[in-house]
């Protein structure tokens, strides 16, 4: 039961992007065409579930011996050399996998939905399961948000947008709009 | 000297990161929904902004190209972590409010583009002036965005109340969809007048 407040409020009620403002840069970044943000989405989904897992693991072993303190170091290492294994592997796996995915890989790092959850999930005293749940349920409600967006800025392509407004602060307020929506789920939680 | 100073105004005005670059967004979205969280966040940036670029400029010809993105990230993570406790010693109140963007400065995209693009290439003083630059640009630029959702939102400016019995403040503003709305908004404003100035010097 747990397992399902956790998987509706990282989706929904307190959606990474919408609501948390996290992994902004991405989804401003490749939200022009549907393609692509299927492609982010699929990328991020895979590493936020597996950093939830092992950080998991690397804060036990901080708290054991006593050095929390270095939790942002060693966490940002995680992830970093995750997202380069997780390159190394499916290129040797599945190549035509590496291709459509390959070009959002190394940007992940940088997402700051990744480390986000990777701290929230420590922040919020979460178990293995549960944290492995709560990092794949925001990703899935970045992929919700992004693949929307990403609808919504084809459809801004091809209308009369002001010209002091063209480009991103018309992407910006048509994000504001979809958050107001999303505002609609906080009684869920 | 004259080099410093452009560096500096370059990072305020032509390559502000926040209006110009619309680079460390996620911060500038949530944390600027008062005015002081947008001046700490902006200062703490700047530290680790300019200590980042001042290692990583001393440090340019020991690092090797292939590695050198690790090695940036793990620069930025020492002076985060340094901030990170510093606000938790001395400013409790800050880094309560600020919460977990603070040990996300980590993967600010405006401090990895400068050690990439600047700080890598450049000596140390040209990299910590240019640091600066963008730390002060992020910091005016994320505090005004504030400013506006304070006043609009809270009816507070700085946290005195402003409202004068005049108008009502609107909650939305504060929240989520009002960081997205101000923020499009205001850079429609600093891009139209940065526009209008360029065609200003192109006419003289």
């Amino acid at each position: 039961m747990n397992l399902v407040l956790i998987i509706i409020s990282a989706v929904l009620v307190n959606n990474f992007v919408m609501s948390r403002f996290l992994g902004i840069c991405p989804f401003l970044g490749v939200s022009k065409r549907l393609d692509t943000a299927l492609g982010m989405s699929a990328a991020v989904t895979f590493v936020m579930a597996l950093a939830s897992l092992f950080t998991y693991f690397v804060n036990l072993l901080l708290v054991r011996l006593e050095i929390e303190y270095l939790r942002t170091i060693a966490f940002i290492l995680v992830i970093a050399s995750l997202v380069q294994l997780v390159e190394i592997v499916l290129q040797k796996v599945s190549p035509t996998l590496h291709k459509s995915m390959g070009v959002y890989l190394p940007l992940i790092t940088t997402n700051c939905a990744v480390l986000g959850v990777a701290n929230i999930n420590v922040n919020e005293g979460y178990g293995l399961l549960e944290s492995v749940v709560n990092g794949t349920a925001a990703a899935i409600g970045f992929a919700l948000a992004l693949i929307l967006f990403a609808g919504v800025r084809e459809r801004l392509e091809n209308s009369a947008v002001p010209k002091a407004l063209r480009g991103t602060p018309i992407a910006l307020i048509a994000a504001g709009l979809m958050a107001i929506a999303f505002m609609g789920f906080a009684g869920l939680g | 000297m004259n080099k410093l100073f452009s560096a500096i105004k370059n990072g305020l005005l032509d390559e502000n990161p926040t209006f110009r670059l619309v680079l460390g967004t996620c911060p500038t979205l949530a944390v600027t929904t008062a005015a002081w969280n947008g001046v700490g966040m902006g200062l703490a940036v700047t530290f680790v902004l300019v200590f980042s670029n001042l290692f990583v400029s001393l440090l340019r010809r020991f690092i090797p190209h292939r590695v050198r993105i690790p090695c940036f990230i793990l620069i930025i993570a020492a002076f985060s972590t340094i901030v990170d406790l510093c606000l938790q010693a001395f400013v409790p109140a800050l880094s309560e409010s600020l919460g977990i963007f603070i040990p996300l400065i980590v993967v600010n995209c405006i401090i990895l583009a400068r050690a990439e693009a600047v700080a890598y290439q450049h000596g140390p003083l040209i990299s910590m002036a240019d640091g600066l630059g963008c730390g002060l640009g992020f910091t005016i630029a994320i505090t005004l965005i504030a400013i506006v959702r304070e006043v609009l939102g809270s009816g507070t400016f700085f946290g005195l109340d402003v409202t004068g019995g005049v108008y009502v403040p609107m909650a939305i503003m504060v929240k989520a969809p009002g960081g997205f709305l101000v923020y499009g908004l205001l850079l429609a404003a600093f891009g139209t007048l940065l526009a209008a100035r360029r065609k200003k010097e192109a006419d003289e």
